[in-house]
């Protein structure tokens, strides 16, 4: 349990501490809903698609919560490079629970990172359906903020340092992120993307933020969640072997 | 008196590199034991096998009856340890970085202040207890990470190189902790150092290791004796020869340096 809240803790005091990082971070979700939203906002409408931003922000929002959820597992190897790592390493504790306990604070972080890009998305015109469905969708963040940083935190078990890190994020996030139906819509795409979609998790909780945050969804609520965490457990288990298994 | 940490032929292999060969020492529980070799000598690497960081290629261990390997487990729950690098989380204050540990390690709520507030206070530092370790010196970081070592109170305490770059003060501050923490508890150390002088008056039993292996093993005066030599700095010196290793563990390009400056 303390190691549990220790590990949570610390993610948090870290993320408090660096108020520079968590502006910089909204640029590139501004990025996003300016480029995208007022670029393709009327092709959108004109193909009878309804209003772009509404479809846009939660996929803005999951795309912000899984970028810093996987950076934020991979913290893992700045801890390697610095030292600490050697101290959880030696702790008379579970491993699964240190895994557990950064995994907790990692999502923690990015789902307050999603929080504010879900602000962003209010202040440019976003309106949420309701608002108890805004509470719901930050729950729905933190599972998602979870799946993803138990996997940030899996490869970072496995990597040395920082360089393959653009790697995971060119070849295995942004390609999850496409094929989400975070920025368009996957009922009008050929059948052999939206079989890639099927098998990308963060479909799942791209469905769940858009079903709570505007009403429209593909699958039920239960199918994306169950996914979702479910494979959030899987992802930890491997995290807490693979880390067991780590040396210095 | 019975082992507390038993070693059997333990090697480690790096690729091409025998880090630790063939090593068998064991330590009296309640000893104050020095691990001593030149750079690279296998140390630090055989510290990191009895503290489970790091797997042996062969060979057997025990530390407080248990096998780092495979009850890595309740080994950890035997020993402290203040590592050769660093180990503090800078960007935690000093306090966060002594609580953290508190609360890893089981302590209890109305100790960990109390205890905290001592250690903090024993290295000096208790007046910059919210500062980030960041912006720490090197010398102080050294000390929060020696005080964190210290705050559990464990059955054994391992110390690689723990006084490189304190000052003098600091130093014997710090033994006499320690021998104190082993005359009341009976606490176990283990600890390498650079510094003979330092060696020869805290350790009572002492081994010395060379190119992964065991090449002395006594108590100071039985090391002297053995060689003929006046001090442990000799004794060592006889033992493991006069010219600079190659193969040092961190500052191999600072070795290197000094070596091409010494030829010119
Ligand atoms: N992770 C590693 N990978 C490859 N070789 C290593 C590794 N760790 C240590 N070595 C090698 O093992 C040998 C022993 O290193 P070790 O760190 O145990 O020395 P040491 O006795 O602690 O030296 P020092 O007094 O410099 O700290 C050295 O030749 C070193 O280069
Ligand atoms: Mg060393």
């Amino acid at each position: 349990m303390g190691a549990i809240y220790v590990m949570w803790l610390r993610q948090l005091k870290r993320y408090g501490r660096s108020p520079a990082r968590i502006v910089a971070s909204l640029g590139q979700p501004l990025l996003f809903f300016v480029a995208l939203g007022f670029g393709l906002g009327r092709v959108f409408q004109a193909a009878g698609a309804g209003n772009y931003l509404d479809f846009l922000a939660p996929g803005i929002m999951a795309m912000s919560i899984i970028f810093t959820s996987v950076f934020s597992g991979m913290d893992l190897i700045w801890d390697r490079q610095f030292g600490f790592l050697k101290e959880t390493l030696v702790a008379p504790v579970s491993r699964v629970a240190i895994m557990f306990g950064r995994v907790l604070g990692g999502s923690t972080t990015s789902t307050l990172q999603g929080v504010l890009v879900l602000l962003l998305s209010i202040a440019l015109g976003f309106r949420p359906e309701h608002w108890w469905g805004v509470i719901a969708a930050i729950g729905a963040g933190l599972s998602l903020a979870f799946l993803f940083a138990a996997f940030g935190l899996l490869l970072g078990t496995l990597m040395r340092d920082m360089q393959g890190y653009p790697l995971v994020m060119n070849f295995v996030v942004m390609p999850m992120f496409f094929l989400s139906g975070a920025v368009f819509p996957l009922d009008r795409v050929a059948s052999a993307m939206r079989l890639l979609a099927m098998i990308d998790p963060l479909t799942y909780g791209v469905d769940a933020l858009r079903r709570l945050l505007t009403g429209s969804a593909q699958f039920s609520l239960l199918t994306d969640l169950s996914v979702t965490i479910a494979l959030s457990l899987v992802l930890l288990l491997l995290a807490a072997r693979s880390f067991s298994r780590m040396q210095v | 008196m019975s082992a507390v940490i038993e070693v059997e032929h333990l090697c480690k292999r790096f690729g091409d590199v025998m880090a630790v060969k063939d090593v068998t020492v064991s330590v009296e529980a309640g000893d104050i034991f020095a691990f001593l070799g030149p750079n690279g000598a296998g140390k630090s690497t055989t510290i990191k096998m009895l503290t489970t960081i790091l797997r042996p290629s062969s060979g057997r261990m025990r530390v407080n009856g248990f096998d780092p390997v495979t009850q890595s487990y309740a080994v950890r729950r035997s020993f402290g340890i203040v590592f050769q690098d660093s180990s503090l989380d800078e960007d935690l204050t000093a306090f966060e970085n002594m609580e953290f540990h508190a609360i890893l390690y089981g302590v209890g709520k109305a100790e960990r202040r109390q205890r905290i507030h001592t250690l903090l206070d024993f290295v000096e530092l208790y007046d910059r207890r919210d500062s980030l370790v960041r912006e720490f010196s090197g010398g102080m970081k050294r000390r929060l990470e020696i005080a964190r070592g210290l705050l559990h109170e464990p059955k054994i305490i391992f110390l690689d190189e723990p006084t490189l770059g304190l000052d003098p003060q600091t130093r014997n501050h710090m033994w006499s902790y320690l021998q104190d923490l082993n005359a009341r508890q009976g606490t176990t150390v283990f600890f390498t150092t650079h510094y003979m002088e330092e060696a020869e008056r805290i350790a009572r039993h002492i081994a010395i290791i060379d190119h992964g292996a065991i090449v002395a093993m006594g108590t100071a005066e039985e090391l002297c004796a053995q060689t003929s030599s006046q001090s442990l700095e000799q004794a060592f010196l006889a033992l493991t020869g006069h010219d600079i290793r190659e193969e040092a563990g961190g500052g191999l390009e600072r070795m290197r340096n000094l070596r091409k400056a010494w030829r010119r």
